[in-house]
């Protein structure tokens, strides 16, 4: 009998469970002999945040289902009973929808993490190929979420994407009814929407998340200074002599990081829930309505700067699919990060000015394309009749194609920029 | 560590930029004068929302016996609140459908249950408070605040009638229109009081969008006290954990 061969050296009720299930084998592996980096900084913290937020909006989400009606004609109504009858319901509600924008605040720094580190590079190009999974879920997710409280935004806004299937080449228009599951976002569309955000993405999501959790476990986490600490090992006892067991070091560390976390988390809950129309938006304080559509339809902020990309996009022989196109390259980039970076260093601090300058450019005009993605296309006015090529065009679409020319040659030169990059030497051992 | 602060500057300034384009380009509006605690405030603008507003415009997420959270008690509900048979425990609906509404007005006027949320509160008070005759329209009213909307002045005989009138200034090579509206004369309540009166009317919507506010700011008071204590508790159990980490 294999079994009878392990040894177990635990006792009592443990011993007993160790015999039957790998507990303590488990804990060991990846929580008190899981040696990580003792150097992790602020940017560190982002990863075990992310996780907060998904069980945080698990749990919320449960009991949101138990009263939220996936019905084109109640469900307007069935979140403001929420809000108003069901006990703590708006506690619930708001820590659900504050939860969504927190999500991506914390994925996106840490997503920020992997590009100033390098952490995506040799060997975690599968632990980042995962996260750019899961990051695509997660939009998923937040998309189809977003059309159940069934207001003006999340009509129009579930409309709007959904049309742009259409423009795929021959055949858009029966994937967007196909999708739709009608020839316009209905009560079909409601229910498919609400089984995807309550089922099938979140299930997608937890497990990717633990394919993510393995992956790093199996080659260890990278740092700051982006040096390998398995390199130096304490020859007596084997452990990375830079490296410290994850339990209790990082559980206390990021208990800490948790506390900070929720009182902002809670200080937005409690007293600006809405964010100034950027978490929660007044039109969708309207039910929706397929006859009147809102005269400025923007999504919710985390989506604005790929939406930018798509709207700055010209259309091509009246088809609007190269603007389609280069809203899903825009994201899909990030899955060649790994190959596209040939620097000699991995972390930021030993890079040289080409990283840098481009890293901060590729930084800015995210912000820039995301703020215009709020906006009007002629927030910024016209320019001038007079003006040679562009005169009388919106400035702010003009702008919005510099930025989106930005971003896209971000990923493509990187190849050549990381490799010119006059880097620093590493240090063989972190730096603190 | 030092790019990655200039990096993050930059973010927070491009960050405070967009914000503040944000807010720019709205319509002026005065400060709705309001205190959400006030409970003889939200009463009285629940006495003027059920007598006035309530006739055309439905507030059907809300429940008349919810009003016991503005300090009103059941049977003070059912006496001054209650007059077409409803039950205290029926939503605050109004009798014509919105289909009959649609065909008498144009358009069926909004539920006004989170309309507080969709305008805002200082939208709403200058809005009751800008209506002037226009004998162009419809209804024979405008609002400065609404131009051509499809409600008539349902309070004129409290504020009293606005007059209009163009001035035409004639500039070089251009003239400017202006529309001037005169005080309003005529109404059975002084301007301080009819302010006073949309004050609280405005002060009852807007607890009627969020009822569970203000018990949101007070239990998020105690939160971030607790929450306080916490980041203490943690950051000393940390401090004494990583003692020897060099």
């Amino acid at each position: 009998m294999a079994a009878a061969d392990k040894i177990v050296t635990t006792t009592g009720l443990l011993g007993w469970v160790d015999e039957r299930f790998p507990l303590t084998k488990l804990f060991r592996e990846h929580m008190s002999e899981y040696y990580a980096p003792k150097n992790f900084n602020f940017f560190y913290f982002f990863g075990a945040l992310s996780l907060l937020v998904l069980v945080n909006q698990i749990l919320t989400g449960i009991f949101l289902t138990m009263h939220y009606k996936p019905d084109a004609a109640s469900a307007f109504a069935s979140v403001e009973y929420i809000m108003r009858e069901v006990n703590f319901g708006w506690l619930i509600r708001y820590m659900h929808s504050t939860g969504a924008s927190a999500f991506f605040i914390v994925v996106y720094l840490h997503m920020f993490r992997g590009l100033i580190y390098g952490s995506y590079r040799k060997p975690r190009e599968l632990i980042w190929i995962f996260g750019v999974i899961i990051f695509l879920m997660l939009m998923g997710e937040a998309f189809f979420g977003y059309l159940l409280p069934w207001g003006q935004m999340s009509f129009w806004g579930a409309q709007v994407i959904v049309n742009l299937f259409g423009a795929v080449p021959f055949i858009g228009p029966d994937l967007s009814v196909w999708i739709r599951g009608d020839f316009v976002v209905s009560d079909a569309t409601l229910n498919r929407f609400f089984a995807f955000h309550v089922i099938a993405l979140p299930l997608a999501i937890c497990g990717l998340v633990a394919a993510h959790i393995m992956a790093l476990h199996e080659v260890g986490s990278n740092n700051p200074d982006g040096v390998e600490i398995k390199k130096t090992k304490d020859p007596v006892t084997g452990h990375p002599l830079d490296g410290i067991p994850f339990h209790p070091y990082y559980t206390v560390k990021d208990l800490f990081g948790v506390s900070v976390f929720l009182f902002v988390f809670c200080a937005i809950i409690f007293f600006a829930p809405e964010m100034g129309g950027y978490f929660l938006e007044a039109n969708n304080f309207i039910p929706a309505n397929p006859m009147q559509t809102p005269p400025h339809i923007a999504p919710v902020w985390y989506f604005t700067p790929f939406y930018s990309i798509l709207r700055a996009v010209p259309p091509v022989f009246e088809s609007q699919f190269p603007g389609v196109a280069c809203m899903g390259l825009s994201v899909m980039a990030f899955f060649l990060m790994p190959w596209l970076d040939r620097g000699a260093v991995r972390s930021i601090r030993y890079r040289g000015a080409h990283f840098k300058t481009w890293l901060a450019l590729f930084v800015a005009s995210l912000f820039i394309l995301g703020y215009l993605g709020t906006q009007p296309t002629d927030v910024w006015g016209r320019f001038g009749e007079g003006v040679p090529l562009v005169g009388g065009s919106e400035r702010a679409t003009w702008g919005a194609r510099l930025f989106s020319l930005v971003y896209f040659l971000y990923f493509i030169l990187m190849p050549w920029y990381t490799r010119w990059d006059k880097t620093k030497p590493e240090p063989t051992r972190v730096t603190g | 560590m030092k790019s990655v602060i200039t990096v993050l500057a930059a973010l927070a300034t491009s960050l405070a930029f967009s914000m503040s384009a944000r807010a720019h380009g709205e319509a002026q509006l005065d400060h709705a004068p309001i205190n959400p605690t006030d409970a003889a405030s939200l009463q009285a603008g629940a006495r003027t929302f059920v007598n006035n507003c309530l006739n055309c415009h439905s507030a059907s997420l809300v429940r008349y016996n919810q009003l016991k959270g503005i300090g009103l008690t059941e049977a003070q509900i059912k006496e001054n609140l209650l007059f077409t048979g409803e039950k205290v425990g029926d939503m605050m609906k109004v009798a014509a459908s919105a289909r009959d509404q649609r065909e008498w007005f144009g358009n069926a006027p909004p539920d006004l249950s989170v309309e507080a949320r969709v305008r805002g509160v200082d939208w709403l008070y200058t809005y009751l408070r800008r209506f002037y005759r226009d004998p162009s329209t419809a209804t024979g009213w405008n609002n400065t605040v609404f131009p051509n909307v499809a409600m008539p002045h349902v309070l004129w005989n409290l504020q009293g009638m606005s007059q209009a009138r163009v001035e035409v200034e004639h500039g070089e090579g251009h003239e400017m229109k202006t529309i001037v509206i005169e005080p309003p004369t005529g109404g059975s309540m002084t301007t301080a009081e009819y302010d006073r009166t949309i004050a609280d009317l405005v002060n009852f919507m807007g607890w009627m969008a969020e009822p569970h506010a203000i018990e949101r700011r007070n239990l998020g008071f105690l939160v971030l006290i607790a929450l306080s204590i916490l980041i203490l508790l943690t950051y000393l159990l940390k401090a004494a954990y990583w003692k020897d980490v060099h």
